[in-house]
């Protein structure tokens, strides 16, 4: 399939999801969907960098948060429109991606991951000690009363994560056909010999990282108006990093389905958990599914129905 | 001015064995064994809490509870290289998943503690918590004292285990070159996992010491990622000698930064320390 | 087109306290058929390693094609022409046999910036020519999973040949193969320096060394102790005393 075909799916997939949406009453399911449709960015993102390139990132939250925490900057300084603010934040972790990954990348993929995870909680550290977004007391974000395009302001959160959703798994598919795609593949299989065929394997992986980074601070910058009220304690939560993981894992890293699957089947079950159970016990559970995933079934769901991972045809 | 600069510095070195003994295990497993074990301070959290359970219920004193647990935790550590190689080493995938493997065990330790202990802080009694010797201008407390002896006997004794036993130099043995090991007719897994048993059961002595010097909740086991990863890569990757400098030197950074501009960013000069070593380190560390 | 296509002065590596490299010279002309032997341990990988860019020596030069290479990462050094294949095959393991060989042709030739761009078409041409010159042309759908020891050893030949390169440096390509395997690789090797590649063949086997190189190079401990023609080199009193009962 071309890859203009696929965009246009991508389209028409988010104008269907968005015209049935239209017949839903209720608030709670639109609450619901922007944190599956929030974790399909997310898990499609760490895949960019973590099933396409071999690079794990642990410090996913440290990204999701700074898109969090620009948003919280600027709407104090002038409240700018959600699209501007997703750019933005995602234009921040984009930048701080390729700091870290410039410092980072040139050693060995297992001082890249420890690195992203010490990265998160440097970060945590500063926005904690920064008074002006609140500090660790936290802050506090009044959603617009209106909307643009859909009135309510939880619907609009809902299209605007639907859109993003949409065109990270088109950039991901985008990507995975590319011949960027095709170099980062090499990355993944033997770096070395990806050096010794001519791919230049630092430049590749700064774009995957810086790609991988932005699209998780876009992620995140909505976040602010969706839970009204941010605390470093809960923007920089360790479960953001454990789901993107665990839903490529669990779903297939091969290619962009993986995480979407992972991401709609984990956020689903995890919605359930923690309106029945409770919150903490949930989180128990997807900690259990990464491990038991990562030992049984390293290809995920997507892997047990192929015998072997499948690149497209260039 | 001055007791104070001398203060930071002193603290800054007991805070140092701490650090030591706290990476030693991560010194072990990551340094020698190649196993990212990511998980390792969770594992030290997991001796606080044990060491906490033993103290608050019968009294016991909580570095003898980290040694009466010992052999508990080198089962544990035991299992968990078992699986980590039955899954990834002996497939060559130790990338990835064998990372996320130790996450999602870090994760699961944290949030299993929390579903038991809740999150309040908790902390141990014994009678030199709250005591200190006065030399000079320097005021050396207890609490922090007690531990850092620990630490340096701990990692004298671990020391001479590595250099004197047969098992020990074949650790070190392994470390290098696990091909002439199977020469010797020794199974390198084998002398893996008991490295990495023992790697686990120093993570019990260092909770012990982790809670005579501050209270613990099961998340602070974050905060010291940056810190005993940051020793680990700046001592040389499983030099006993070399880490214990690092984290010497990591805990007087610490201190005086702590001391002069505020202790909440201690975790930012550990991270910024593992930057620096990663980014300036020679290539030595690429394909090794 | 004048001086050595290779020259490399005093290079020196160490590692922590052991020396790999002690100061090694050598020059290699456009053309020449140069063999390099060594036991064990000799340093013939980490030579490999350093002229490739995958390690950095400390100490010495190295000049290729008039250009400095120090400092240069890898995949510089490809494009520059100067390809090698490693000792253990490494394939790309989820990629097709011809997929592997696009690699070398995307990143490496239609990388440089001298000379056309080849076309998608060019692409597959070049991929099958590639294939069919290692005779691997029925499996190139397959992946490396499915290819024999030998098979993966002409992959990995072709793999570097797909960089177009103007010296090709073949690390072991013949270890654990068969007589008529090891004649199958000579016979191409051949036929590349016909083609005007030049080649540094090192190895062990030493009937394959003799026949192949009109110059032999030897390093023990990581010193070089022999240059010149193969059947003088091999009666150096030092040469043979390395190789005792070779």
């Amino acid at each position: 399939m071309r890859t203009t075909t696929f965009w246009l799916l991508t389209a028409a997939v988010v104008a269907a999801v968005f015209g049935l949406s239209r017949y839903v009453t209720n608030d709670y399911y639109f609450f619901a969907a922007y944190l599956v449709l929030q974790y399909i960015v997310l898990a499609t993102a760490w895949n960019i960098l973590g099933g396409y390139t071999g690079y794990v990132n642990f410090g996913v939250a440290g990204f999701f948060a700074l898109g969090a925490y620009s948003t919280v900057v600027l709407h104090k300084l002038w409240g700018p429109p959600i699209p501007v603010l997703i750019v933005v934040g995602g234009i921040v972790s984009g930048i701080v991606g390729l700091g870290m990954g410039y410092l980072t990348l040139r050693v060995r993929g297992v001082f890249f991951g420890i690195a992203t995870l010490a990265l998160a909680i440097v970060i945590q550290t500063f926005i904690t000690n920064w008074d002006y977004v609140g500090g660790s007391r936290g802050v506090y974000i009044i959603r617009p009363a209106t909307a643009p395009l859909v009135g309510n302001y939880i619907e609009y959160l809902f299209l605007v994560m639907l859109i993003l959703a949409g065109m990270s798994v088109a950039i991901a598919r985008t990507v995975e056909h590319s011949i960027l795609g095709f170099g980062l593949a090499t990355v993944r299989d033997d770096e070395m010999a990806a050096e010794a065929s001519g791919v230049p394997t630092l430049r590749l992986k700064l774009v995957a990282t810086v790609l991988s980074g932005a699209l998780m601070g876009m992620a995140g910058a909505p976040m602010p108006y969706y839970v009204t009220y941010l605390d470093p304690a809960s923007g920089f939560s360790l479960s953001y990093a454990v789901n993107a993981i665990a839903m490529p894992l669990i779903g297939g890293t091969a290619n962009w389905l993986g995480p979407v699957i992972g991401a709609i089947f984990l956020g689903t079950i995890e919605q359930v958990a923690t309106v029945t159970i409770s919150s903490a016990l949930n989180l128990l559970i997807v900690g259990v599914l990464l491990v038991f995933f990562v030992v049984v079934a390293p290809n995920g769901v997507m892997g047990m129905f192929q015998s072997r991972t499948r690149r497209g045809d260039r | 001015m001055l007791d104070l600069f001398l203060n930071a510095i002193a603290s800054g070195v007991l805070l140092g064995g701490f650090y030591a003994v706290m990476t030693v295990g991560l010194a072990i497993s990551f340094g020698m064994l190649d196993v990212g074990n990511l998980a390792h301070p969770a594992f030290v959290i997991l001796g606080s809490f044990t060491a906490y359970i033993l103290n608050s219920r019968y009294g016991i004193d909580p570095i003898v509870a980290g040694i009466i647990v010992l052999p508990g935790f080198a089962l544990l550590g035991a299992v968990i290289y078992e699986t980590y190689y039955w899954s990834f080493e002996r497939r060559g995938e130790e990338g990835v998943r064998g990372l996320s493997f130790f996450f999602g065990l870090l994760f699961i330790t944290e949030v299993a503690l929390i579903l038991i202990f809740g999150v309040d802080y908790r902390f141990v009694e014994a009678p030199y918590i709250g005591r200190s010797i006065d030399i000079g201008l320097v005021d050396l407390p207890l609490r922090m004292l007690v531990p850092c002896i620990t630490a340096f006997v701990l990692i004298g004794v671990l020391q001479l285990f590595l250099s004197r036993t047969f098992i020990g130099r074949a650790i070190l043995a392994v470390a290098q070159d696990g091909q002439a090991l199977r020469l010797m007719a020794v199974s390198p897994k084998h002398v893996k996992r008991v490295a990495f048993s023992l790697s686990i059961a120093t993570a019990a002595i260092a909770g012990s010491c982790l809670i005579i010097i501050q209270p613990v909740e099961p998340s602070i086991g974050r905060d010291y990622i940056g810190r005993v990863f940051a020793v680990t890569v700046m001592g040389g990757m499983g030099s006993f000698p070399g880490m214990v400098i690092a984290a010497l030197v990591l805990g007087i950074v610490e201190s005086l930064t702590a001391t002069f501009y505020g202790p909440s960013w201690s975790p930012a000069v550990a991270f910024g320390f593992l930057l620096l070593t990663l980014a300036f380190r020679p290539s030595g560390i690429m394909g090794r | 087109m004048s001086g050595p296509l290779l020259q490399v002065a005093g290079m020196g590596k160490r590692f922590g306290g052991f020396v790999a490299l002690d100061g090694i010279d050598l020059a290699v002309e456009r053309g020449e058929r140069v063999g390099l032997i060594g036991p064990n341990g000799s340093g013939k990988s980490t030579f490999v390693n350093c002229l490739s860019g995958v390690l950095r020596n400390e100490t010495g030069t190295v000049q290729f094609d008039g250009q400095a290479l120090n400092g240069l990462p890898a995949y510089k050094r490809t494009r520059l022409g100067l390809a090698r294949s490693f000792q253990l095959p490494r394939p790309f393991r989820s990629l097709t046999i011809a997929q592997n060989l696009r690699i070398p042709l995307v990143y490496t030739v239609n990388a440089r910036r001298t000379g056309r761009r080849l076309t998608e078409a060019a692409i597959g041409e070049r991929c099958a020519q590639l294939l069919g010159v290692v005779g691997l042309a029925e499996k190139a759908d397959r992946r490396p999973s499915d290819l024999t020891q030998i098979e993966m050893r002409k992959l990995e030949l072709a793999r570097a040949l797909a960089a177009d390169p103007k010296l090709l440096i073949a690390d072991e390509s013949m270890a654990g193969l068969s007589h008529s395997e090891v004649d199958e690789i000579l016979v191409l090797l051949g036929r590349l320096v016909d083609q005007g590649i030049t080649i540094i063949l090192i190895e062990h086997i030493m009937r394959a060394v003799m026949s192949f190189s009109e110059r032999l190079v030897v390093l023990v401990a990581g010193r070089k102790i022999a240059d010149g023609l193969p059947q003088e080199v091999i009666r150096n009193p030092e040469v043979e005393r390395a190789y005792l009962g070779e």
